[in-house]
């Protein structure tokens, strides 16, 4: 069982300090069907995350979900996510969630999954998140 | 003898008459016409369904062992049912697992509810889909798929709304738009509550469906 401890990070210092927690990621459901991941991010100055590359997919776009007043919801994709400086933004089911694309394989729980976000100040962070069950509602806490 | 200057001759009296019953007759008409109206009125108002009470629980689908099922396979069993489609990576397993929360927390009873998950996307949410798919979630969810024409009359009877929507970055081009509703509905079909996932804890709607049953 992979411990919470394997949520490493490795930040490198580049032009923004981007802080990245609580990060963690659903089992996918069948292979061909896209996985989500989450995590919260807190940049100190205004900054932009722009791009996440993952080996086992083929394609990580962040999405956004918005609920109409009749209750429908509807998935759009967000270019770059602003990171206002010194706010948190947390992706949590519900909300906003980096959609995994083109899986080479079938995320298992348990696993770990590493990402690579780039942001728009030049700050390049590679994370490794725990892959937690396909229905989970929230990183583990210890 | 002095002539009355404007007597009338009983011929247009009789007109005259006839005149004054013919207004008389339609002006009582109309009052008791628009009387009706109002008291009819306002009584048909009172009984006009609300979009909510028009929710029935009518479908004729297939289910993920590849039976053809309609709502009378569950008559003697309340349903929990929730439209989605399964490249759906986060509101669907969000709220399909707090659905199987809420049937665990059932108990003995979990057997009185069937958890329905109907997709509004059978073009790619086969049988075999469905099948791995629900069982990921809980050993009694129903998967429900069928035709393009049998989903969208389900959809209807529930009064629910989808629809497919063109984007470059979701898988296959393109995503569903979907209700996020679970709704709850009586062995006969009729029915009883909606919910939203977030809009209480599995306990509270676990609560809620015990008292009703």
């Amino acid at each position: 069982m992979i411990p919470l401890a394997a949520l490493t990070m490795w930040p490198m210092t580049a032009q923004a300090d981007v802080t990245i927690s609580d990060g963690w990621a659903r089992a996918s459901i069948l292979a061909s069907r896209p996985a989500a991941a989450y995590l919260t991010l807190r940049s100190d100055e205004d900054d932009q995350l722009i791009g996440i590359t993952t080996p086992i997919a083929g394609h990580v776009t962040v999405h956004g979900v918005e609920t109409d007043a009749n209750g429908v919801s509807r998935m759009s994709a967000i270019e770059a996510l602003k990171l206002p400086s010194g706010e948190t933004v947390t992706l949590a089911p519900g909300g906003m969630h980096l959609m995994l694309m083109a899986l080479t394989e079938k995320l298992e729980e348990g696993t770990v999954l590493p990402l690579t976000l780039t942001f728009a100040s030049g700050a390049k962070i590679e994370i490794s998140v725990p892959v937690l069950g396909p229905g989970a509602s929230g990183p583990e806490k210890e | 003898m002095p002539t009355e200057p404007h007597e009338t001759p009983p011929k247009s009296q009789l007109l005259r008459s006839i005149l004054w019953a013919a207004a008389f007759t339609a002006l009582a008409g109309v009052a008791i016409y628009s009387g009706l109206e109002m008291y009819l009125g306002n009584g048909s108002k009172n009984v006009r369904y609300s979009g909510e009470a028009a929710i029935r629980s009518e479908f004729s689908l297939t289910d993920h062992t590849g039976q053809d099922v309609t709502q009378a396979d569950y008559s003697d069993r309340w349903q929990m049912v929730f439209f989605g489609f399964t490249n759906c990576p986060d509101i669907c397993p969000t709220t399909l697992a707090y659905m199987a929360s809420v049937i665990d927390l059932l108990g003995d009873d979990a057997v009185k509810v069937a958890p329905i998950f109907i997709t509004v996307d059978p073009e790619r949410d086969t049988v075999p889909v469905m099948a791995e798919y629900v069982s990921v979630f809980h050993p009694r969810l129903i998967g429900l798929t069928g035709t393009e024409v049998q989903v969208a009359e389900a959809a209807t009877n529930f009064r629910t709304w989808y629809e497919r929507t063109e984007d470059d970055s979701a898988p296959d081009g393109y995503f569903m738009a979907h209700g996020g509703y679970v709704y709850l509905m009586r062995p006969d079909g009729a029915f009883e509550a909606v919910y939203q996932e977030g809009g209480q804890p599995p306990e509270v709607l676990a609560q809620d469906i015990l008292e009703k049953l």
